[in-house]
């Protein structure tokens, strides 16, 4: 089977493209740098043979950058495809061409897709095919990934061209540097190297990966640049060789686009003339979105829209607000679905809060009905329990947090597609440079809110290494979608049973504590551990569009499927384990309980699970849900454990536990809309907790080590022997948040003692680094 | 008259002369078109003032003062 390769810049669709060829639903989106590992998928049509597409992370050349640029250049040198689609942005015809003269040096069949033709037809500019074509020597093909369905066009150009052998070809050829270029290629064809030319140049330009491994050639290199001198850059070969191909991009290239001539005055009916309006409706939204005054304020407003229409109890803050206080109007009392729309107790709920609450509603109604169909079949209790209790609660507790997750996840994707995100790391840059880190970090951050996994691989577009450890490291601390189910159970129990404050705000809160965490863990790194300049921010702004609501779909759906999957697998099993610990005694003895409360003598507080967890209990005793707790205080030490397998099932062991604990006396009878709520108070009820302590058991499952797949995650993404030192770093993190949180919280006057100690640490820290920087500048000067 | 990058003001014009600095920020200038002979308007500042967007090659880049400093244009009349 032939294998092609898409190359090209980033953001020019070339995922776009290798979804429309291979039916993938791969991640596409208006942010350079959305893909940031090759993806094979396989081109069937009729009449063809089937082929085999790679997608690969977009780069501007073949001197990589960032470690996604380098899997871009070792694939086509190492993997050698048969053809490479250079997959060309035509509104952007220059910056793209100039990585095509790049890999044009290539040994390697060659076919330019010029993409985004649709954008082209309709600012009425025109591209002269033929004549590109001729000027760079292969084939050019106008496609639009996004509108068109059918590229046998495109493909059969790719059999061709794939079946001829191509050399590689260098517009350098008609320059000063062609004879050092000949002399170096002499040198690497001695060595049976592939592609001699293009390697021969990536020297000539200093490329420092090419530099490491041929430092003998590289050495005539030096020589002839010595003796080399252009009357304007001198023996800078570099800059030599950039110039001379963005000179021919404009003199053979650029002559084949003709840009439409904007009107710049129309004459309206009276004969007047007026000036059109400058600028594009793109440029007129950015003013505003961009806006030196306006544009942090808007950014905030618009993440607090998108959390609120998310997880919003109360939408237009009539309840707040007291609208119908006298008044007690609720739509369908009486009904399973009372209230779900609007009530005169709730206001009207959020759509992520409404979606949920009908799920909820058939959830239940399912548990229900299979308890009565199990009694009915004369199911001993114990299996009972085990399906409902165990197996339906735990999972349909997961479940239930699908709307507004998804609900979140598109909302973010929105803003992705559109454009906006790639402003916002504009807007923010200057801030994020204090703690370290570039404007770029911004995006695997935000990413972080959805999912760790995807956000920890997206580091591979920052620049440095340090700023991707130190964004690794915290992307955890932006509460993914799987410890959502936490926040919100945890804010909803706390106010229905303390009657304090606003679940809606209780829960943005906790996102807010976690992004404060975030920051001073970066700026704590990236003054101690973790030093070093900070990173260049050098990135383009794609321009805005629309969100395409197909493939918005596809991701929502994507993502779906995902958590779906996760629930049935991984969750479904720890809650089985877990239910067997929760059930049986170390002797194996069954715990049985009934309506009435426990059948026998055993209680949950003999089961194996609690007998693990009050071995562990001591130790979040600083932190407010340990020893303090009393009897049922294992729960939260439990809850904690399992949360690092998943962290779904930290409410998933809740809702399991909840059943049981329920037959605690002086437990129960909370009532909350909040999914999840319910369960939570119970364990706050058994166990006595306080607010602090609740709090400070969210924080620490929000900072504390992250899911299984996400430390494998980031094992991979971190530099060797990174890992034991971050696992480490958010042990500790969470240790001392949580421990903070509940301290301060419980008893206001250790507040001073808290500061103190900061001061202390900020204070050493600041000396510490200046007598390092006094020593590095002192072996400097010797 | 010359001038660097980052002295530019709001819709200033200018073409490259020269670009300073060294290693890989300068390569990544060079990659992304900010080479001699390349036109350059300063769009605008974020609303902190620092980083600065450019129209170049016909799309927008943006780039923070620091390395603005070492982009040195003719400014057109
Ligand atoms: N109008 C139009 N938009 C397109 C076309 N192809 C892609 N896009 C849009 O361009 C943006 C970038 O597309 P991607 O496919 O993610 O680009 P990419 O080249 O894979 O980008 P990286 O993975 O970041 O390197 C998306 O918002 C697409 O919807 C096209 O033919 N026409
Ligand atoms: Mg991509």
């Amino acid at each position: 089977m032939i294998r092609v390769a898409l190359a090209g810049n980033p953001n020019s669709g070339k995922t776009t493209l290798f979804n429309a060829l291979t039916g993938s639903t791969a991640h596409v989106g208006n942010w350079p740098g959305v893909t940031v590992d090759k993806r094979e998928g396989e081109y069937k049509r009729k009449g063809f043979e089937p082929i085999s597409i790679i997608d690969l992370p977009g780069i501007y050349s073949l001197s990589p950058y960032t470690p996604e640029e380098v899997i871009s250049r070792n694939y086509i040198i190492d993997e050698k495809p048969d053809c490479v689609i250079n997959v060309v942005d035509a509104t952007n015809l220059e910056r793209n061409l100039y990585l095509t003269t790049q890999l044009l040096e290539m040994d390697v069949p060659i076919v330019i897709a010029l993409n985004m033709i649709d954008v082209v037809q309709k600012n009425k500019d025109e591209i002269n095919y033929k004549k590109l074509s001729k000027a760079l020597g292969v084939p050019v093909l106008p496609v639009s990934a996004l509108k068109e369905k059918d590229f046998s066009d495109l493909m059969q150009t790719v059999n061709e061209e794939a079946s001829k052998k191509r050399k590689g070809t260098t517009l350098l050829d008609k320059t000063k540097l062609n004879d050092l270029i000949n002399q170096i290629k002499e040198l690497y064809e001695e060595k049976d190297e592939s592609n001699s030319l293009f390697h021969a140049i990536k020297l000539i330009e200093g490329d420092s990966i090419e530099k490491k491994d041929h430092d003998k050639i590289y050495q005539k290199v030096e020589e002839a640049k010595s003796n080399f001198n252009d009357e304007i850059f001198g023996n800078d070969l570099e800059a030599i060789i950039a110039d001379e191909r963005y000179r021919f991009i404009q003199a053979e290239c650029s002559v084949s686009f003709k840009r439409h001539q904007e009107v710049e005055y129309i004459v309206d009916k009276k004969g007047r003339k007026k000036k059109v309006k400058e600028g594009t409706i793109s440029d007129r939204i950015d003013k505003v979105l961009t806006n030196r005054v306006f544009g942090l304020i808007i950014f905030a407003a618009i993440l607090f829209l998108v959390f609120h229409l998310t997880f919003g109890e109360d939408l237009f803050y009539l309840n707040a607000m007291g609208v119908f206080n006298n008044t007690d109007v609720t739509l369908g009392v009486g009904t399973t679905w009372e209230g779900i729309l609007f009530s005169s107790g709730a206001g009207i709920q959020s759509p992520g809060v409404l979606l949920q609450t009908i799920l909820v509603g058939f959830t239940d109604f399912i548990t229900e009905q299979v308890g009565v169909g199990l009694d009915l079949a004369g199911a001993s209790s114990w299996a009972n329990a085990l399906i409902c209790d165990g197996i339906l609660a735990g999972i349909f507790s997961v479940l239930s947090f699908l709307p507004q997750i998804l609900l979140l996840f598109l909302f973010f994707s929105i803003l992705e597609d559109s454009g906006y995100m790639a402003r916002v790391a504009f807007i923010l840059d200057r801030i994020f440079r204090r703690f370290g880190v570039s404007g770029r970090a911004f995006m695997p951050m935000i990413m972080g809110f959805g999912c760790s996994i995807p956000a920890m691989t997206n580091t591979r577009t920052l620049a440095t290494d340090r700023e991707r450890t130190a964004t690794i490291r915290v992307i955890p601390f932006f509460s993914c979608s799987a410890k959502l189910p936490i926040l919100t159970a945890c804010a909803g129990a706390t106010v229905t049973l303390f009657g304090v404050g606003n679940a809606d705000l209780i829960t943005l809160g906790m996102y807010g504590i976690g992004i404060v965490i975030a920051i001073i863990a970066l700026l704590t790194l990236r003054n101690t551990t973790l030093r070093g300049e900070t990173p260049p921010f050098i990135m383009e702004l794609p321009a805005y569009h629309w969100p395409k609501f197909s493939s918005l779909m596809l991701h929502v759906w994507d993502k779906c499927k995902h958590f779906v999957k996760k629930a049935f697998t991984i969750i479904l099993v720890s809650n089985l384990v877990i239910w067997v610990l929760q059930s049986f005694t170390p002797s194996w003895q069954y715990i049985e309980y009934g309506d009435e409360g426990f059948v026998t003598s055993l209680t949950t507080n003999d089961s194996i699970l609690a007998n693990i967890g009050k071995i562990i209990q001591p130790i979040f005793t600083p932190l407010g849900f340990g020893s303090q707790l009393g009897t049922f205080g294992w729960v939260f030490a439990v809850g904690a454990i399992t949360g690092l397998i998943a962290k779904e099932n930290v409410i998933a062991t809740f809702a399991m536990l909840g059943a049981v604990v329920a037959s605690v006396p002086g437990v129960g009878g909370i009532v909350s809309d909040i999914e999840g709520a319910s369960d939570v108070a119970m364990m706050i009820q058994a166990t006595n907790i306080n607010i602090p302590g609740i709090l400070a058991f969210v924080v620490f499952n929000m900072t504390t080590i992250p899911c299984f797949a996400a430390v494998a995650t980031a094992k991979a993404e971190l530099n060797k022997g990174k890992l034991k030192n971050t696992i480490f770093f958010w042990l500790i993190t969470s240790y001392i948040a949580g421990t903070v949180i509940y301290l301060v919280g419980t008893w206001w006057w250790t507040t001073f003692i808290v500061l103190v100690v900061i001061a202390l640490l900020i204070v050493s820290i600041h000396f510490i680094n200046k007598a390092r920087d006094k020593r590095a500048n002192l072996t400097l000067k010797n | 008259m010359e001038k660097t990058l980052d002295t530019f003001k709001i819709g200033e014009k200018g073409v490259i002369i020269k670009v300073n600095g060294e290693g890989v920020t300068r390569r990544r200038l060079f990659d992304m078109g900010v080479t001699p002979g390349a036109n350059v308007k300063l769009v605008k500042k974020a609303p902190l003032g620092d980083p600065l967007e450019v129209t170049i090659r016909n799309y927008e880049l943006t780039l923070r003062k620091n390395e603005a400093k070492q982009v040195i244009l003719k400014v057109e009349e």
